[in-house]
């Protein structure tokens, strides 16, 4: 299968010798639903920057549907929508006018990118906007202008950096049907989330990048699989000073009088009750620690915390 | 569609988006050199201008017209790129051009010209103004119209520089500021080089802004000021072709786009 974005060996070292990516490896295939998750400063929208020509790479290669950006970039560019994470539209301009003039960029004559821009504005919810100056739009509105702007040339590779941040639930939902139908037409779509549960929702496979270097990259629906291994809080009935060993579970001490445990999916909770007894430990109550991908990408991007499972400490060692 | 068809619209896109951008705030960029150089034409031409007497050969009023035309050109030319391009990087809608497939000459074509319109308006409007003052014919039409066109270009390749350098608004007021004007004021607007002294005769010939006045001034009036209309030519060509390859390399290298 064609890939959509193809990355080898990228790397990004800034003028202040902060290096920023350190040799990622990315592939995402045509029609693909992809997020690329990592916390602040992980170097996703360096990623992104590199991929759109507004930040200039160290080494490596990109190519989108085969295109390299070092030798064919303007065939890379048409393909090519990018959704970013800060306005970065003329104020002053009205709505209409920033998706024409940009298709105008694209060379799709004023006529063409009109009948697009009422196609676009419409499926968005904006077309009543359209004679706005783009500075009076509310904060949702702007990032669905943005969204509108980067598909105007229909692009077959999309991406959005953050294209939720700020926007009220109800929106939110409303902007993954749109986006979930464009990827059904065939778009591929690239996305950087802080919301776990929007590439959850959303995406069928996950990259997640941490200071620099790719750390897991695999299906959701795999990287869920391994999250069958939950971390649950118990709160005891009395304080205990020492912790016990317990045969075949992780257990920390949160404080006195709660611990955390984690347990594999096909281990059962039997076992550790059955220890816990035999401690003479009593249980009050029982409770999951935190949703599910959140717990994952705690333990693949923390330092301080035992990664999830081996595989992840592999692939952070193989992509070193 | 073909890539000169894609090219075509992009800078008819870029350069039409331009003009739009300078009659929007017609307040800012047509009233007030109106208003500037209207009160030149009161107090320089029919003030003081009456007690000058005559000035290369003609009344200082009729003298004094293209060079002011000239100095409108000049300042508008540079302001619009300079202003319209830094408003974009700082706005950071200038992403919009550099994520597209638009070739770096086409986005220097189009921000040039663009620049260049709103120089010819504004010295249009300043002809018209001055023709209340004094009655204008035009001796050389083609020297007239090459002259102010070259001038125009220049500038706004000049501006576009500027724009590409500039860090926060303040630059964008420094070259206007410290060179341009000192350099209009000293090129033969207002005077001819020949009532000068040595040695500030010669060192006046060093400023390039004198032979696009004294051309100009040469194609309105036929006045000739001893100084070679060919060889200003060759001097306007020259500085575009060395600003053009200037800019171009500043887009090539990304300086202040790209990070």
């Amino acid at each position: 299968m064609t890939q959509a974005l193809e990355i080898q060996d990228l790397r990004k070292q800034y003028d202040n010798g902060f290096q920023a990516l350190k040799g990622i490896d990315l592939s995402v295939e045509e029609g693909d639903f992809y997020a690329l998750l990592g916390p602040n400063g992980a170097g996703k929208s360096t990623t992104i920057g590199i991929i759109s020509s507004l930040v200039r790479k160290s080494s490596g290669s990109v190519s989108v549907f085969g295109h390299d950006i070092d030798t064919d970039l303007v065939k890379a560019k048409r393909m090519l929508g990018v959704v970013p994470q800060e306005f970065n539209f003329n104020q002053f301009e009205k709505v209409e006018d920033i998706i024409v003039t940009q298709a105008g960029y694209y060379g799709i004559p004023a006529k063409e990118a009109r009948s697009r821009a009422e196609k676009y504005l419409k499926q968005l919810g904006l077309w009543d906007k359209r004679h706005n100056v783009s500075r009076m739009l509310s904060g949702g509105m702007k990032r669905r202008l943005m969204i509108v702007r980067a598909l105007v040339h229909q692009p077959k590779l999309l991406i959005l950096d953050e294209p939720t941040a700020g926007v009220d639930i109800e929106l939110r939902r409303s902007l993954w049907d749109f986006l979930r139908e464009i990827n059904e037409q065939g778009t591929t779509i690239i996305l950087t989330t802080h919301y776990l549960e929007e590439a959850e929702q959303l995406c069928r496979n996950i990259g997640i990048i941490d200071r620099g270097e790719i750390v897991e990259n695999t299906s959701t629906k795999e990287l869920l699989s391994k999250l069958q291994q939950e971390s649950f809080v118990l709160d005891l009935n009395k304080p205990i000073d020492d912790l016990p060993t317990f045969a075949g579970y992780t257990v920390k001490k949160v404080d006195n009088s709660s611990i955390e445990v984690e347990v594999g999916k096909h281990q059962g909770v039997n076992d550790l009750f059955q220890q816990l007894s035999e401690y003479r430990i009593e249980v009050a109550s029982m409770r999951n620690k935190s949703n599910r991908l959140e717990e994952l990408f705690v333990n693949l991007t923390s330092d301080t915390n035992e990664p999830a499972n081996g595989s992840a400490v592999e692939k952070r060692g193989s992509a070193q | 569609m073909s890539e000169w068809k894609y090219n075509l619209v992009a800078f008819n896109t870029i350069f039409s988006k331009e003009i739009r951008r300078f009659m929007r705030i017609w307040p800012q960029t047509l009233l007030p050199p109106a208003i500037t150089m209207s009160l030149y034409f009161v107090i320089f031409g029919a003030v003081i201008g009456s007690r000058v007497g005559e000035m290369g050969g003609f009344d200082y009023m009729t003298f004094v017209v293209p060079g002011l035309v000239m100095m409108a050109v000049i300042t508008n030319s540079f302001s619009n790129v300079a202003s319209s391009f830094f408003s974009n990087k700082f706005q950071k809608s200038i992403e919009e051009l550099l994520v597209s497939p638009v070739p770096n000459w086409i986005i220097l074509a189009g921000y040039t010209m663009g620049g260049v319109v709103r120089g010819l308006y504004v010295g249009i409007l300043v002809m018209i103004l001055g023709a209340f003052f004094v009655e204008l014919q035009v001796h050389h039409m083609l020297i007239t119209l090459l002259a102010v066109f070259l001038t125009a270009t220049l500038f706004a390749l000049g501006g576009f520089i500027n724009a590409v350098f500039a860090r926060k608004f303040d630059d964008v007021a420094i070259i206007p500021t410290f060179v341009l004007t000192p350099l209009t004021y000293l090129g033969g607007v207002f005077y001819s080089v020949d009532v000068l002294p040595e040695p500030f005769r010669s060192l006046s010939m060093l400023n390039p802004i004198l032979y696009q006045v004294n051309a100009f001034r040469y194609g309105i009036l036929g006045q000739d000021s001893g100084i070679s209309i060919g060889w200003a030519f060759v001097v306007m060509i020259v500085a575009i072709v060395i600003m053009a390859a200037w800019a171009l390399h500043l887009l090539r290298v990304g300086k202040g786009l790209r990070n």
